[in-house]
């Protein structure tokens, strides 16, 4: 089935946390007028970017990364013939032009580059094809998306947004239950450290906002961010009374009729009206 | 003769009147409108003030469907509609995720008016276009507890499995609740 749609309406943030959720492999492809960037992913983590259908040669994004000069490029052009990427990053290893995190820095940064381009286009058609992976001749990398969603996020989100999103700050956090997601291993600034600090289902959002000294605006955009890295999520506050259904038995039709509300009365009659109700949609 | 009632909300064209009139009895009682606003016409009329539909359990219990109305305009419905429901229904509309983040706010709005069980249903799961479940779950951010079901709203059988999960889950909840009498679900 079809993970398609435009970015105007699902955002890059959100489809790159959707890629490490559920831990895809595949390219996305992004395209808006004349443009195309196809991003890959192995088992949900970045592997590899290119801007259209061609992708930039080991030589050139070595040389935009300041690790070869132009010179070394021609001659490294001239003398490597057809060559793969991975047989020329040996061939640069082996002469000591280069050394291996070099390379994988360069390829990491211009693979970056490609999603950060990305998270400036507001609009564009996205499929993720799950069958096309990169060229086999090109250099993969692993890069976590969490602090990628954490950036991108903190880049794309606008106050109207973000109301949307949170629209109750009287709702509380607590962690999501995420098997070897390590807080440490995330870059967040002091603010977003002192957020953090804060996060328990006892707290409200309003209440974290007032103890860090943020507005509406700064809580929310914190808030998001880890909604989105999939770090915790809303629940209603602990030790709060849960808000009851008024009974309006008093109401006309459909309403004259004495109407049950599950909030109150015998439990017991209550779960034997459920099993009649079940009963019947299985019947019918 | 006791009446419940259970809200199928959703979006704006996710199809809350279609999955209430597949398994009602009566003729879904309906306050369709033509649909004024260009941006809004991909189908010709829609809910404004609610749909309504009904399945007699016995002689003495009737179960009524209420649909709420997917444009925001008409949100003021929705408080109304959700007083004194078993649980409740989210319809998304697997092959419109410009509609998802809406999905979302609208499912966040009703756990605020009333903390009752409620499952998500994702129809026109027989759209070419429509998206995975496993997806649609991630960008909706359900976390695993929460009931995703696969839906095609006009078939009946379809219905009947979410409205069926919906008890289920109004069950379980009775079970986690200690309390023996004044049971508060939520």
């Amino acid at each position: 089935m079809a993970l398609k749609g435009n970015l105007r309406d699902f955002s890059v943030t959100q489809l790159l946390n959707l890629v490490n959720v559920a831990r895809k492999t595949g390219t996305l492809v992004v395209e808006r007028s004349q443009e195309q960037i196809l991003v890959s992913f192995r088992e949900g983590k970045l592997s590899f970017a290119r801007n259209g259908a061609e992708a930039a040669g080991l030589t050139m994004v070595l040389y935009h990364a300041k690790k070869l000069n132009a010179a070394q490029v021609r001659a490294i052009n001239e003398r490597s013939g057809g060559m793969s990427d991975k047989e020329l990053g040996l061939l640069l290893i082996n002469s000591n032009l280069v050394s291996q995190q070099e390379i994988l820095a360069s390829l990491q940064t211009y693979y970056l580059g490609m999603v950060n381009r990305l998270f400036t286009w507001s609009e564009g058609l996205f499929h993720f094809d799950n069958d096309l992976l990169p060229p086999m001749d090109k250099i993969t990398v692993r890069i976590n998306l969490e602090n990628l969603i954490i950036e991108g996020t903190r880049k794309m989100r606008e106050w109207e947004q973000l109301q949307g999103e949170i629209p109750s700050l009287e709702m509380a956090l607590k962690f999501s239950d995420r098997p070897g997601v390590n807080l440490r291993n995330l870059n967040l600034n002091a603010d977003e450290w002192k957020v953090i600090s804060f996060i328990n289902p006892k707290n409200t959002i309003r209440q974290i906002a007032k103890a860090t000294n943020k507005n509406d605006l700064e809580i929310r955009r914190i808030v998001f961010s880890f909604i989105q890295a999939g770090l915790v999520e809303m629940v209603r506050p602990e030790g709060v009374p849960v808000p009851q259904p008024v009974e309006q038995p008093e109401q006309p039709a459909p309403q004259t009729l004495p109407r049950i509300n599950p909030a109150q009365g015998n439990k017991t009659e209550f779960k034997s009206l459920i099993d009649r109700i079940i009963s019947k949609i299985r019947s019918i | 003769m006791q009446t419940v009632k259970m809200v199928v909300t959703g979006p704006f064209n996710a199809g809350k009147t279609e999955f209430i009139r597949s398994v009602s009895e009566i003729e879904v009682v309906s306050t369709e409108r033509k649909i004024s606003s260009e941006s809004e016409r991909v189908k010709d009329q829609t809910t404004v003030a609610m749909d309504f539909g009904r399945i007699s359990i016995d002689e003495n219990l009737v179960l009524y469907l209420f649909g709420t109305p997917g444009q925001r305009r008409f949100d003021f419905m929705w408080e109304i509609l959700s007083e004194g429901m078993l649980g409740f229904i989210v319809m998304v509309d697997s092959s419109r995720p410009e509609t998802f983040r809406e999905a979302r706010n609208i499912l966040e709005t009703f756990r605020a008016y009333a903390p009752t069980p409620y499952v998500v249903a994702a129809n026109k799961q027989d759209n070419k276009d429509a998206w995975e479940i496993d997806d649609i779950r991630i960008a909706l951010r359900l976390s695993p507890r929460v009931k995703l079901l696969p839906c095609v709203a006009r078939d009946k059988e379809a219905v009947k499995k979410v409205l069926l999960e919906l008890l289920y889950s109004i069950l379980e909840e009775m079970e986690i609740t200690p309390s023996e009498e004044g049971y508060t679900s939520g």
